[in-house]
């Protein structure tokens, strides 16, 4: 049976001050320790999503990246070289006009503004109809690759564009193509570098 | 009680989830899948035993007035340390599971354990408790996951045994109140045959 | 951004209970009653816009300041427990009688996901000020409107025949799972 300690009131401030010390040291130290792998484990998932969208490379495109401010967010840009030729760019891109907020998507361009391959970085749309856009779950997003902006309307058929959208989910495919459209306007305003 | 019955009153008997009703907000959800709530009950079993440790060993040295902030520090301290460990070295689950790992230091049944428990008994009781507590919920959550994923998504585990989806509104947020309700049911039914 | 989005969005298409599952446990254990529902709402509404104006300042001018943003989990719950304790203090004397009505739900607001989440929401969805505050008081109306209207439900459900394994707690749920349902059809608003 344990004891009620009296509650003064320095005992009770000397305790609490005591235990949020012990437990704020505690988890700098673990946090120092996680620094690492946790920076590893999120500039693993951001070389995967490249490799997937723009053609073979040998440089780091991570380390040659660049950012370019928009409204309402920043863009990253990863210029892919193959013998210090550009082969293309990685553009990580967002929307907040998803359906259930804003999701990220990376975008591949070839040189010349076309359409290598896009990869979605995080969504959370409805799952079933707006997550279509994941490639695990349809080839909904494949009508994308090869086309060039210059000639390939990036608004749904609704919009007068030249995308499908995704059955029942406008919202979702009109916000992906608000994505797209945002890299490629920055990508062609100055990102090819 | 004999430690044997303290354990094994956390998976029938006093199950968080199915008798005493708490810890609901994460069992609904992130249990769409039966990966994600395993995951989520292991977690919440690590913090519910690291703080029930500490309060145990702590007790008597914490005044009466502050033991509920306290209490909630340490629990948020293991909150924060199961959220760094997860984002370091298994960023898949961490990114599924999202808000849910820091609303674990709200979950009820850790602070409800502490409470009425941690703070009464010896290190080694409290251990147990935890224990028993902490995996009847990891396997509540791991349940009701495994049907919303069967049912919504044709897999288990990952693994599909169907073509596309399965009926959707499984994983969506009807479907977590719907399956819970009937678990609850079943769960009663079968209390009450082995009382 | 649109203030409007963000208030449609938090009360009807991404309501705080029926679709992003926070405060289910005040919702199954409050919501027998409208009049403990009503008030429950009301603390819970007090308590999560000021625990999010102070968390969203604490966030921006210290854990970010200082780089210890490690340190979110444990800072926002003692925020959100100290401001329960004082509006304990502050019902006791201005209105003992709410104060009684609530009993020990007051002081379990301090373990409402809901008022944590938001905060936390907030702070990961790069709200402004204002719009957290506007994020904040749109999602206690939610929490209250989701609250109140099962109360509703289930004052209607005491009065009929219910089988004996489904009385209380399962059949709330599945009538909370058709509330959701019912809910998800605000989804082609925004």
């Amino acid at each position: 049976m344990a004891n009620k300690k009296e509650s003064t009131f320095v005992s009770m401030v000397l305790t609490l001050f005591l235990v949020t010390f012990i437990a704020s040291a505690a988890l700098g130290y673990l946090y120092e320790l996680t620094k690492g792998p946790i920076e590893a484990s999120k500039l693993a998932k951001q070389n995967s999503a490249i490799m997937q969208v723009v053609p073979e490379f040998d440089n780091k495109p991570g380390e040659e990246s660049f950012q370019v401010e928009v409204d309402g967010g920043i863009l990253k840009f990863f210029p892919a070289k193959k013998n210090g030729e550009l082969v293309g760019t990685a553009v990580s891109t967002f929307t907040n006009n998803g359906f259930s907020g804003n999701f990220k998507i990376m975008v591949g361009f070839l040189p010349d503004g076309t359409i290598h391959n896009i990869s979605v970085l995080e969504q959370k749309e409805t799952p079933g109809l707006g997550d279509k856009m994941l490639k695990s779950k349809s080839d909904w997003s494949v009508q994308f690759n090869g086309k060039n902006p210059e000639n390939f309307q990036l608004k749904v058929t609704k919009d007068d564009g030249d995308v499908d959208a995704i059955t029942a989910s406008t919202i979702s495919s009109r916000a992906f193509c608000d994505a797209v459209d945002r890299a490629y306007k920055a990508y062609m305003e100055g990102g090819k570098k | 009680m004999n430690q044997w019955k303290n354990f094994s009153k956390g998976f029938f008997k006093e199950n968080a989830v199915f008798v005493l009703f708490l810890g609901l907000c994460p069992t609904l959800g992130v249990t769409t899948s039966a990966i994600n709530g395993l995951g989520m009950g292991l977690a919440t079993t690590f913090v519910l035993v690291m703080s029930n440790i500490v309060v145990s060993i702590v007790k008597s040295q914490i005044p009466d007035k502050v033991r509920i902030p306290s209490f909630i520090v340490i629990i948020a301290s293991f909150v924060t340390m199961v959220e760094l460990v997860m984002q370091a070295y298994v960023p898949a689950l961490f990114e599924q599971l999202g808000v849910f790992i820091p609303l674990i230091v709200v979950n009820c049944l850790i602070l409800g354990r502490a409470e009425a428990f941690a703070s009464k008994n010896g290190v080694v009781s409290s251990i147990i408790d935890g224990l028993g507590m902490g995996l009847g919920f990891a396997m509540a959550l791991t349940i009701l996951g495994g049907v919303r994923e069967i049912l919504g998504s044709g897999s288990i585990f990952g693994f599909k045994f169907i073509e596309g989806d399965g009926m959707l509104v499984f994983v969506l947020a009807p479907g977590a109140f719907i399956v819970l309700g009937y678990l609850i049911v079943l769960i009663n039914k079968i209390n009450n045959k082995t009382a | 951004m649109d203030y409007i989005i963000i208030i449609i969005s938090a009360i009807f298409v991404n309501n705080i209970v029926l679709n992003q599952f926070f405060g289910i446990c005040p919702f199954i254990g409050v919501s027998s009653k409208v009049e403990t529902s009503a008030g429950m709402a009301g603390a819970v509404t007090f308590v999560m816009v000021i625990a999010t104006i102070v968390t969203y300042l604490l966030q921006k001018y210290v854990l970010d300041a200082f780089g210890i943003a490690f340190m979110q989990t444990i800072t926002f719950i003692l925020v959100i427990a100290s401001l329960v304790q004082l509006v304990e203090i502050i019902l006791k004397k201005v209105s003992p009688a709410l104060y009684q009505a609530l009993g020990i739900f007051l002081p379990l607001i301090t373990t409402n996901c809901a008022v944590l989440g938001v905060a936390i929401l907030a702070v990961q969805k790069d709200y402004n000020l204002i719009e957290s505050v506007v994020y904040a008081i749109s999602n206690a109306v939610g929490f209250g409107l989701a609250l109140i209207v099962f109360a509703g439900l289930r004052e209607h459900m005491d009065l009929v025949n219910i089988p004996k394994g489904m009385k209380g707690v399962p059949i709330a749920f599945l009538v909370a799972g058709l509330l959701a349902l019912a809910f998800m059809g605000f989804a082609g608003l925004v």
